[in-house]
């Protein structure tokens, strides 16, 4: 791919966000504090924020290359985190605004009047929003290496820098304006370049998926290998080109035997058209039409699965710590609703695009399918599909798009988890300690990356669902719902679900153990953890009835009352 | 329409509100019970928790339930997976494009009961 245009692209999205981290101090201080003060921030731009702020790599790229390689099983990412929106209305959108809370740990706090929930309840942000990070560094990194061949670490180096600088000149931190802009942004990126490729696809004869051919190189396709692979090949094929195949070197040509082969980092094979594209080990060899049905991902439990990431992402989402702060700036519970409503039209409608890129991926670029690197599919199709300039234009945008979406996201999430630090582990108070947080919240996930492989970007987002929705979610819920959770079942529950999530996950993420029976229930913990953390919860908050907070009452009129009706116990909103 | 012969003369009622005398003391107003966590106040804010509770948790049953049906059917009945409907297999076209404008109108209806709710609720507090 011709990277020039690609280049500038995302070299115009990264100034230009540094510039409004710079010079948006001033206008930040105006513009911000004048709309969260006189509270005139309306629904619309308001869900604009939330949707350019959730729509994080996993959307961008992610759900696209999880489809492409595995199926339908996987549009239950974006149904799931749309539907969160949903469940986030009806249980916690109102309430969570009357609480005044501008984190999750304030939440806690405002709730339980209790400094060791406060600080369980950062804890579980913290770990989430590093969960969170880690994919969208990797997705950077993923998209400067197919735009520019960069190596990997540093598209994760340039959005780290980028965001860290804006966030500790104060840029990005509350510009509802900003986050709106890059909503609109992330749909044009990733909807313009839809209607060309599908006009394309019809120009090409409109092929269909439903037939029961395993993915071909549909032209003559050169492919490169950055890291060693492992992949199985289905009948023997034919190849030339040059680098270190099971072990040997090769010169010219060979022919791959059906079976398992390695291919050493800097390999280049060329494969001829038609030929039958060799699979990577870790995702399952399916004919098309077999593809196209749900439940065929070749898992031991497809149905386990299915529904542990179904939990994860329907509750996760009102645990994410950068979904919350927003709900601050709508004026009342009301707008806080009418919001959330909007989010889920404007989510809707981006969810739609993911799945047209992952399908034609399976005709245009089946090559990622041997590389492993299938994220990277949404970023490829555009100059795979359309020749000469337009192709590259369209590749530009997507780019610029993707690039728009690691640092928005990223920037919210650095400013919530610099918050939680500042305020709840360092104890550092005013602008200095928030910027010594900034940099360290960065740099943990910076590290991860570094010592992580290849995990889906979409598969990791996952896991910090499971874990927000095992721990914050409870806690979220049962505290709007029930005046009976105790401080003790808060800490209990949120302990007894989380850590449960996050250890799987962990355990996941660096040891894999895939192939093994029960590796399903470690990678999507959800399942167990999530009914794991309520029933603590609501359990031993009715063992220990003398620890209700006091003045639960209190807190639970300042939750539910309508602003209208002029309660004192409201006036300190 | 008065016949036009005579200047019309007719007994008119101003009214003002009495601004100066004392207004008559209301028993109790229903947000001073809320306010001062009074049982009546908690008898309320328990009516009002208890009516959105209620709500919120059946529309997510309903609509997250029916939603979530979905995988259990694909796996028991393989046959509706393999269904086409507009040239898209089943799956797709519920997954892909249609749960979303499902999600938007539950959405909606659910902001139009807890908003009557809590107009009901206040309502109920005033006039008391």
């Amino acid at each position: 791919m011709s990277s020039t245009y690609g280049i500038i692209a995302v070299l115009v999205v990264a100034v230009g966000t540094m510039l409004v981290g710079t010079y948006g101090l001033r206008i930040s201080r105006t513009t911000s504090d004048f709309f969260v003060a006189s509270r005139t921030v309306s629904p619309w731009w308001n869900a604009s924020a939330i949707g350019g702020e959730y729509l994080s790599a996993a959307s961008f790229v992610g759900i696209a290359g999880l489809i492409f390689a595995h199926g339908p099983d996987m549009l239950w990412f974006p149904v799931g985190y749309t539907a969160g929106y949903l469940v986030l209305l009806a249980l916690v959108a109102a309430p969570l605004r009357r609480s005044g809370a501008y984190t999750l740990p304030d939440f806690a706090e405002a709730r339980f009047a209790s400094p060791a929930v406060r600080a369980v309840a950062s804890m579980f942000a913290l770990g989430i929003g590093w969960l969170y990070l880690l994919p969208q560094l990797q997705g950077a990194g993923l998209t400067l290496n197919t735009v520019t061949g960069a190596p990997n670490w540093v598209g994760a180096l340039v959005v780290a820098v980028v965001v860290t600088i804006n966030v500790i000149s104060g840029g990005m931190r509350s510009i509802t304006f900003v986050q709106a802009f890059q909503y609109w942004l992330k749909l044009t990126a990733i909807a313009v370049p839809v209607v060309f490729l599908v006009m394309a696809w019809h120009a090409h004869g409109a092929r269909d998926l439903s037939g029961p051919q395993l993915p071909e190189f549909p032209e003559q396709t050169t492919v490169t290998f950055d890291s060693d692979t492992n992949f199985q090949v289905s009948e023997p094929t034919g190849y030339t080109g040059s680098g270190l195949v099971d072990g040997q070197r090769v010169d010219g040509g060979a022919e791959l035997t059906a079976g398992d082969h390695t291919v050493a980092a800097g390999s280049r094979l060329t494969f001829p058209e038609g030929a039958v594209v060799p699979h990577v080990v870790s995702i399952p060899s399916n004919t098309n039409d077999v593809w196209a049905l749900p439940m065929r991902g070749g898992e031991r439990f497809p149905l386990y699965a299915v529904y542990s990431l179904i939990i994860a992402t329907f509750l996760g989402t009102m645990g994410l710590p950068h979904v919350i702060v927003r709900f601050y700036t709508n004026p009342n519970g009301r707008a806080a609703r009418r919001t959330t409503l909007i989010v889920l039209g404007l989510l809707g409608v981006f969810y739609l695009m993911p799945p047209i890129y992952g399908a034609l991926g399976r005709l245009y670029t089946p090559e990622l399918l041997m590389t492993g690197d299938t994220d990277a599919v949404v970023l490829v199709l555009p100059s795979r599909m359309i020749d000469g300039l337009g192709g590259q234009l369209l590749g530009a945008l997507v780019a610029g798009g993707a690039f728009a979406a690691f640092l928005s996201t990223s920037s919210g999430l650095m400013v919530s988890l610099a918050g939680v630090l500042s305020r709840d582990v360092l104890r550092l108070r005013g602008v200095r300690g928030f910027r010594v947080s900034t940099v360290l919240a960065v740099l943990v996930p910076l590290g991860m990356t570094l010592l992580v492989g290849k995990v889906p970007v979409a598969d990791m987002v996952g896991l910090a669902f499971a874990v927000a929705a095992s721990s914050l979610c409870p806690l979220l819920v049962l505290g709007i719902w029930s005046t009976r959770i105790t401080t003790v079942g808060a800490v209990a529950g949120m302990v007894a679900g989380g850590l449960p999530a996050l250890v799987a996950g962990l355990v996941t993420i660096s040891a894999g153990g895939r192939g093994e029976w029960y590796h399903v229930f470690l990678a999507r913990p959800a399942a167990w953890t999530v009914p794991l953390g309520f029933v603590v919860m609501y359990v031993v908050s009715l063992l220990t009835p003398r620890k209700v907070p006091p003045g639960v009452n209190h807190v639970m009129v300042r939750l539910h009352a309508p602003e209208n009706l002029g309660l004192r116990s409201q006036d300190r909103l | 329409m008065t016949s036009p012969q005579r200047p019309h003369t007719q007994r008119v009622v101003v009214t003002s509100p009495r601004t100066r005398a004392p207004r008559a003391p209301r028993p109790y107003p229903a947000s001073r019970e809320i306010d001062e966590q009074s049982e009546l106040g908690a008898v309320y804010m328990r009516s009002l928790i208890r009516t959105q509770r209620r709500l919120g948790l059946l529309l997510c049953a309903v609509v997250c339930g029916s939603v979530a049906a979905l995988p259990l059917v694909f796996t028991l009945a393989p046959s509706v997976a393999a269904e086409r409907l507009l040239g898209l297999p089943l799956p797709w076209l519920l997954l892909g494009f249609l749960v979303f404008p499902v999600f938007v109108l539950a959405g909606w209806f659910y902001v139009r009961q807890a908003e009557r709710g809590e107009r009901e609720f206040a309502e109920l507090v005033e006039r008391s």
